[in-house]
């Protein structure tokens, strides 16, 4: 299989995205460790605010690790320890005196895998603005519920059945569920981990279209197998080696032009 | 004699399989990708064929010799003897211990000789079992070994004798249930429908009657005692128990088993579970005891201090002891379908920004929530079936009452009581027995309907 990006679509990105863009995200020398074993070795990187930044490389190197960090998701691994600097906004999540629970309602997640709540869908996307209280009434909740799943691109699908359980929906339309619940506690941040490794082509094209909107209001990052989603939806991207970042840049500096030995070897297929 | 036949059905078994499998090899000479089955097939179905008639035989001879066996005795008795049915069964029961090489001394000489007869043709019977046995398993040996063959399908023929085997297995299971149901409602039906049966109460009666007394006067100079079939006081007392046992065991038992999901450190969690788990091992009489001796005075004392009259056998005491029986029904089971609750599901609400708490309150146990029915429906079926501790803390007192303090009894004590001692099986008051037996069936029935249901209900499916 061809794994390089389709230029036509690089070009597009790229010709977007020339001014640089103020940093949402900055991490500085992350060293991570589950027990003993050293995942992420020094890792520093700058997000940019409002685009979409694309995490790569071969499995097991991080990268999931990684973005886990930056919801601090990693507090609930027992054996997980993060060492370094992260900040959001200039601000360290890491500081003992804020509430990784608060942290996590800026900062938005979606799953590799499907995880609707075994609830009705509309609870399902009420659940977040009921637990921080983001509505005064029901109307106003309705109308998250029902924008979040418009952005989401779900609407027209289940309009007529929110009552029933968001677990008895096709995989894609669970994943765009499980977006839909993201969006509807209005993160700063949308964390992606392999969002459409268990879709369909034309759900997968759907979830890209719905990041290339959203990318205007909020911060994406996304972890990704696909060479070709990387290219297509990413601004920025990073590519991640045996837990070490080895590269990043522009996207279209990464497919067409990377510095190092082995981020070439990786986008031309030849390992990984 | 069964000695032997264990020896035959062993010696048969080994013969087959031996036999059979070296037979197998020898005729595939070491060609076994050509041969249809493998020889250890070859001798394991021979050795069923060889071990199967000799089983049936064993089963069916051995109830013939002793049926034949207990004829000869009887014809050996007197007459008046033979033609009273209690003199008969005393009589032959001495016969059948002579026979089993007791103590001659005191029996008459009747019952001498119907021992002799019934040892003699017993055994012979045996023998003869015996004889057949051995040689229907050889003919199913040597036909077994007779099929032994290059195409012949033994690894297909076996795979049927073992299904052949589960099927009488679950047939016998399924059986014995339907069996002991028939035997229940045809008793209750004779409690209520059977002329012959006198001082039984109507359905009616029977089922609204709010008095219970089945203590029929046994002798004539006892003078009239009333009996009283009322179910009533039974009910409440048994759901009066079984309320205070679930409110006890039931946040105990469920906070326990989410605590030891999700808060506990690794290290507690396999020291408490285990302790949590020999709970429910204690046998309930020993909870029984300490119910009536512990719990009870702490009760009775307790309520005193507060001017209250407390019964010194108390639903209380038996309902909080019973409740401590079940909490490890309850946390064991429940703490297994928290932890099977997917960990992407949690993922998922700390995403959210959830706390601990709230994902556990929303999202955890909506989703184990059919299982946690479950363990709660265990839960009660036990404590609705308990007898001993009943027995011991809550007394024999048949009161309608929903006061906890007072004494009560349950369903399964009246059963209990009406059955221990000697009884004679056609009064009205055994017969109470089965009706009440049959109620409790019902009840936990109708129990295990509604969990089932609920539990279809909620069913979340998870890949
Ligand atoms: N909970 C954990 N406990 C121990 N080790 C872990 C844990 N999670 C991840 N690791 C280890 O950390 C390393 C990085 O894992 P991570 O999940 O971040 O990889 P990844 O880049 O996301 O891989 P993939 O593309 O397969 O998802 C791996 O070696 C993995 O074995
Ligand atoms: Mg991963």
């Amino acid at each position: 299989m061809d794994m390089r990006p389709d230029p036509l679509v690089m070009m597009t990105s790229s010709v977007q995205d020339q001014a640089p863009k103020p940093v949402k995200v900055a991490a500085k020398n992350v060293n991570v460790y589950y027990g003993a074993k050293q995942a992420l070795k020094d890792v520093s990187v700058d997000i940019p605010v409002k685009a979409v930044t694309a995490f790569i490389g071969p499995s097991g190197c991080g990268k999931s690790t990684f973005l886990r960090c930056i919801n601090r998701m990693n507090d609930t691994v027992a054996s997980c320890r993060v060492e370094g600097l992260i900040q959001i906004d200039g601000k360290d999540i890491y500081d003992p005196a804020l509430d990784p629970v608060q942290l996590r309602a800026r900062v938005g997640m979606v799953f590799q895998k499907p995880n609707p709540f075994p609830k009705s869908i509309y609870d399902n996307v009420a659940y977040g603005p009921r637990i921080h209280g983001l509505s005064r009434s029901k109307a106003e909740l309705d109308e998250i519920v029902e924008h979040s799943l418009r952005k989401a691109s779900l609407w027209e699908e289940v309009k007529d059945r929110l009552k029933d359980s968001g677990t008895g929906l096709s995989g894609g339309q669970q994943q765009r569920l499980c977006i839909a619940r993201t969006i509807a506690i209005n993160p700063e941040i949308i964390l992606m981990d392999e969002p459409c490794s268990a879709l369909d082509p034309i759900a997968t094209a759907r979830i890209e279209e719905l990041m290339a909107e959203l990318r205007s209001n909020f911060t994406i990052i996304i972890v990704t197998h696909s060479m070709q989603q990387a290219a297509r939806v990413s601004q920025r991207t990073a590519f991640f080696h045996l837990g070490i970042l080895v590269e990043k840049g522009e996207t279209s500096q990464i497919f067409t032009n990377p510095t190092d030995k082995r981020t070439q070897d990786y986008i031309t297929g030849r390992f990984g | 004699m069964a000695g032997w036949y264990a020896l035959l059905i062993l010696a048969l078994l080994t013969a087959g399989y031996v036999i059979s499998s070296a037979r197998a090899r020898s005729i595939a000479g070491g060609n076994y990708a050509e041969m249809h089955s493998l020889p250890a097939y070859h001798g394991l179905y021979t050795a069923a064929l060889a071990m199967l008639p000799a089983l049936i035989c064993f089963l069916i001879g051995s109830q013939l010799a002793s049926y034949f066996a207990t004829q000869t005795a009887i014809a050996a008795l007197p007459g008046d003897v033979q033609n009273d049915v209690l003199k008969q069964g005393a009589a032959l029961r001495e016969a059948f211990n002579i026979a089993a090489g007791g103590p001659i001394n005191s029996s008459s000489a009747e019952i001498q000789s119907a021992a002799a007869g019934y040892a003699s043709v017993l055994s012979a019977g045996q023998w003869i079992t015996l004889a057949i046995g051995t040689f229907t398993g050889l003919a199913g040996l040597s036909w077994g070994l007779s099929r032994v063959s290059m195409n012949f399908r033994a690894r297909n023929g076996f795979e049927k004798l073992v299904h052949g085997l589960l099927w009488v297995c679950a047939t016998i299971a399924v059986l014995t249930t339907i069996g002991i149901v028939f035997s229940v409602v045809g008793e209750t039906y004779r409690f209520f429908f059977d002329p012959a049966i006198t001082g039984k109460p109507t359905v009616f009666e029977f089922l609204f009657g709010t008095e219970w007394n089945p203590q029929a006067a046994l002798r004539a100079d006892q003078g009239e005692i009333q009996t009283a079939y009322g179910f009533l006081p039974l009910l409440t007392g048994t759901l009066l128990i079984t309320t205070i046992a679930i409110a006890v065991a039931g946040p105990l038992g469920l906070f326990s088993a989410i605590y030891l999901a999700e808060y506990a450190s690794p290290r507690f969690r396999a020291i408490a579970k285990p302790i949590l788990e020999i709970l429910a091992g204690i046998p309930t009489v020993v909870l029984g005891f300490f119910a009536a001796l512990t719990v009870a005075p702490f009760i009775r004392g307790w309520g005193e201090t507060f001017g209250l009259n407390v019964a010194s056998e108390s639903a209380l005491a038996a309902g909080v002891v019973m409740g401590m029986m079940i909490i490890p029904f309850i946390s064991s089971l429940s703490d297994d379908v928290i932890n099977a609750v997917p960990q992407s599901l949690r993922d998922g609400a700390y995403a959210m920004g959830a706390t601990k708490s709230e994902t556990i309150r929303q999202v955890i146990l909506p989703a184990a929530l059919p299982g946690i029915v479950s363990a709660f429906m265990l839960a009660i079926s036990r404590a609705i079936g308990e007898t001993m501790i009943v027995v011991m803390a809550a007394g024999l007192a048949a009161n309608l009452t929903f006061n906890p303090l007072e004494a009560v009894t349950t369903i399964t004590v009246q059963i209990k009581t009406i059955l221990v001692g000697d009884q004679e099986f056609d009064s009205a008051k055994t017969l109470a027995a089965f009706a009440l037996g049959f109620v409790l069936f019902f009840v936990t029935l109708v129990l295990n309907y509604i969990a089932l249901k609920v539990v279809q209900k909620y069913r979340e499916q998870y890949d």
